[in-house]
């Protein structure tokens, strides 16, 4: 195993991307991602790739796009506002099929909110974020060493999938310094013989493109992506069971407000509560058929979140209405306390929750 | 003896523009030089949102559809991956290029990035039915100028070549017209050096073509170039911009 | 089994990052789970800083320090801010030379240390971080002295390498300090 170093998560983001076999990163500056571009600014030069400093995430998300387009491993990083702006460009790609990493490390907002940590770009990275019919993979790491695995992770089901990974972070994950260590990445091969490389007169031209005219080709084309969305719903999700086995009340939480769970947990047990915790991180694809089978087992299910109740949504749905799930959250760059979060699990304890 | 063929880098294939647009000019242009320098199997075209979107079906080279106004960031895209061999060029109109996509194409020459920009201004919007454009002239009866363009209201049109030239970065800004075969013949010679410049690692090169919308102009082809020479190209004069290279020479 | 949580505060520019992750990475060291979260934003530009440091033999849960053990106040208001935030029977050392006023709980127990007049006189101004730093390893034990120099060759950029010797000189005199 190579040495462990203390790195921030934003920094582990951006060696990780490196190790991975990305060359290329375009960005706009923003708080609190900022140290992605000042660690690939200082790096990239260093090892033949290009850090590109955009005039806006609009111009920013549309570079990615560009080199998405030769096929080869690129990313870009931003905060809340920024996504919004690139949130064009992630459309784009989904309907020209272009694999990428995206960085949202979210701050509290709507609008240009604040800098503090949040989790409220939920909706906006699992239901699209963008317009039309589209998925993102959404992977929330909850610890530095996450911050770098889900990192090569994205960028390998990109590949794999043709389609855009997104780390969904927030300042505290972005912020934070853990002891990581960085493997060595191994890079499947992945086919690439869609991208634009120049024809060589060697073949029929490639086109990267999105639109499509003819409303039944059109059609076709959702119909398609939905299916490879299927497989990935089949294949991909990844979740952690925290102290699950005698749970009567299961927390759901990712990310820093998973961290501040588990403290939350810890008392409670201290206190002969059977509490445990199922973490999604694949967001999207969610971890319907953890929550269905804890359904079975728990009596109720809280949502811990940084924002005013996203996840929950999924959690009930997952659920099918069967048990009652409450919310335990800050907003607006505020991060729940254990304390708050034991009350919420004492509370659901003493049925609370019915 | 052959005397006229289509040029290798454009496909056999049907044209969707209106009947006297000079988009077809234009393609042929950039195809011809294509041909010429050789560099179809190293070129990879940017189309834009607008009247030419469509580009990407007629060259024969490999091509990438982008969003409005976009063109220039995803070329710098395109062209940073590999910038030894991939040759990268965007056809955008006067909005995409003009309006929504100003920032992309400032910086892009700000940046000096080695592309090739081809510029068509015929001062409307064409594929959404005829809108004022940012190069709409003063008094321009459009759809959403239907009393013509009142500047005291909505502002003068922007002269991209001009103000581009005011950019160290612009390597290379030539405005042409496809109105005649001598403008014609200038415009090809504007464009091949456009394309050499990418070439010879030059940097950033646009090629402003000053050419019609007879659909949306409301005219013929005939008068429609007509109304070009006596409207446009007053307020659009032809020539030269910047040129490094013989700014350099002259020194 | 124990898990410590430090509390840094100061102005921005005091090192109080720095001192940090000197102690993140003591714990690394010595085979700890640490973590280390800077408050981050404007206190950049010489507002309050402060930073959690977390050094546990279990893994860290949430890297926030709401209740530090540990508390180590460089200016007035950190310590008024923070000061009834620190566990019951936790520790709270002061940077004496900065805060005149003393600790009102008498359920902590307090270190004055006028870290900055010291770090004057012995001309390494601007480490009063590590004097502080060097007392807090004497009173906590689980922190200690071991792995020091270790742990200040990783956190001083190899640029500044000449500045390791001064580093480990402001924590010896934090050390001895009685």
């Amino acid at each position: 195993m190579a040495e462990k170093v203390l790195m921030k998560g934003n920094e582990a983001i951006a060696e990780a991307a490196i190790l991975a076999g990305c060359r290329h990163y375009f960005g706009y500056p923003i708080t609190p991602q900022t140290e992605i571009a000042a660690y690939m600014a200082k790096k990239m030069p260093k090892i033949g790739g290009c850090f590109l400093q955009a005039e806006s995430e609009v111009a920013a998300i549309n570079m990615v796009y560009g080199v998405a387009g030769t096929g080869k491993r690129v990313m870009t990083s931003s905060s809340s506002p920024g996504i919004s702006l690139k949130s064009e460009g992630l459309s784009y790609m989904a309907g020209s099929d272009l694999p990428a990493l995206v960085v949202n490390v979210q701050r509290g907002g709507p609008g240009l909110g604040g800098i503090q940590p949040s989790q409220s770009d939920y909706f906006q990275a699992t239901k699209g974020g963008g317009h039309g019919d589209f998925k993102m993979i959404v992977l929330a790491p909850s610890s530095v060493q996450e911050m770098a695995s889900l990192t090569v992770k994205g960028f390998d089901l990109a590949d794999k999938y043709r389609m855009t990974s997104m780390i969904l972070a927030d300042g505290t994950m972005g912020q934070m310094m853990e002891p990581v260590s960085l493997e060595e990445v191994e890079v499947a091969d992945y086919d690439k013989s869609w991208a634009v490389t120049g024809t060589k007169c060697e073949r029929k031209h490639n086109i990267i493109n999105s639109l499509s005219l003819v409303p039944e080709e059109l059609e076709k084309l959702n119909f398609e992506r939905y299916e490879k969305y299927k497989t990935i719903e089949e294949n991909e999700v990844m979740y952690e069971e925290y102290m699950m086995d005698d749970a009567e009340i299961c927390v759901s939480a990712f990310g820093i407000a998973a961290r501040v769970a588990k403290n939350a947990i810890a008392m409670a047990r201290a206190e002969g509560i059977k509490v445990g915790m199922i973490r999604p991180i694949t967001l999207w694809p969610f971890p319907v058929k953890a929550f269905k089978a804890a359904a079975e087992k728990v009596n109720s299910f809280i949502s811990v979140e940084l924002s005013m109740g996203q996840m929950i949504d999924d959690i009930k749905a997952s659920t099918e209405y069967t048990k009652p799930v409450t919310l335990c959250n800050r907003a607006g760059g505020m991060i729940p306390s254990p304390e708050q979060v034991l009350e919420a699990i004492k509370k659901a304890n003493e049925g609370g929750n019915k | 003896m052959v005397v006229f063929d289509k040029p290798k880098s454009l496909l056999d294939v049907p044209l969707h523009y209106c009947p006297g647009c000079t988009h077809g000019i234009i393609h042929r242009l950039v195809a011809e030089a294509i041909d010429e320098l050789g560099i179809e199997g190293q070129a990879i075209g940017v189309a834009p949102v607008g009247c030419s979107v469509l580009a990407y079906n007629y060259f024969s080279c490999d091509m990438v559809q982008a969003a409005h106004g976009r063109a220039p960031a995803v070329a710098t895209g395109l062209k940073r991956a590999d910038p030894d061999n991939h040759i990268v060029f965007t056809y955008q109109g006067d909005g995409d290029l003009a309006s929504i996509g100003m920032a992309e194409t400032v910086h892009a020459a700000a940046r000096n990035e080695n592309i090739t920009i081809i510029f068509v201004n015929n001062a409307i919007y064409g594929m959404t039915g005829g809108q004022m454009a940012p190069t709409s002239l003063p008094g321009q009866v459009t759809q959403t100028s239907p009393y013509g363009r009142d500047t005291s209201h909505c502002g003068f049109p922007v002269k991209v070549s001009e103000m581009l030239a005011t950019l160290d970065g612009a390597g290379y800004v030539e405005r042409v017209a496809v109105n005649n075969v001598k403008n014609v013949r200038n415009a090809k010679k504007a464009i091949k050096k456009a394309f050499q410049n990418q070439i010879d690692k030059k940097g950033f090169s646009l090629i402003e073509v000053v050419s019609t919308c007879p659909t949306n102009w409301g005219m013929t082809p005939i008068n429609a170039l007509k109304w070009l020479e006596d409207n446009m190209l007053p307020y659009y004069p032809l020539g030269v911009y910047k040129d490094r290279d013989a700014q350099k020479e002259a020194e | 089994m124990s898990t410590t949580q430090i509390l840094i505060a100061g102005f921005g520019g005091q090192g109080v990052l720095f001192a940090g992750k000197f102690l993140a990475y003591k714990g690394l060291i010595a085979d700890k789970q640490v973590s280390w979260l800077p408050s981050y934003g404007p206190e950049m530009r010489g507002g309050t800083a402060n930073c959690s440091v977390i050094i546990s033999d279990t893994p860290v849960g949430s890297p926030i320090v709401g209740t530090p053990d540990i508390l180590v106040a460089m200016n007035l208001p950190s310590l008024k801010k923070y000061e009834n935030d620190v566990a019951k029977g936790g520790i709270i050392i002061v940077d004496s030379a900065l805060i005149s006023e003393k600790v009102e709980r008498d359920d902590v127990t307090t270190y004055y240390v006028p870290a900055t007049k010291m770090a004057n006189d012995e001309g390494f101004a601007t480490l009063a971080n590590m004097i502080l730093m060097g007392k807090l390893m004497k009173v906590c034990e689980e922190i200690g002295f071991d792995g020091t120099e270790a742990a200040i060759n990783k956190v001083v950029p190899a640029k500044k390498a000449n500045l390791i010797e001064v580093n480990l000189k402001a924590l010896k005199t934090g050390y001895d300090f009685e």
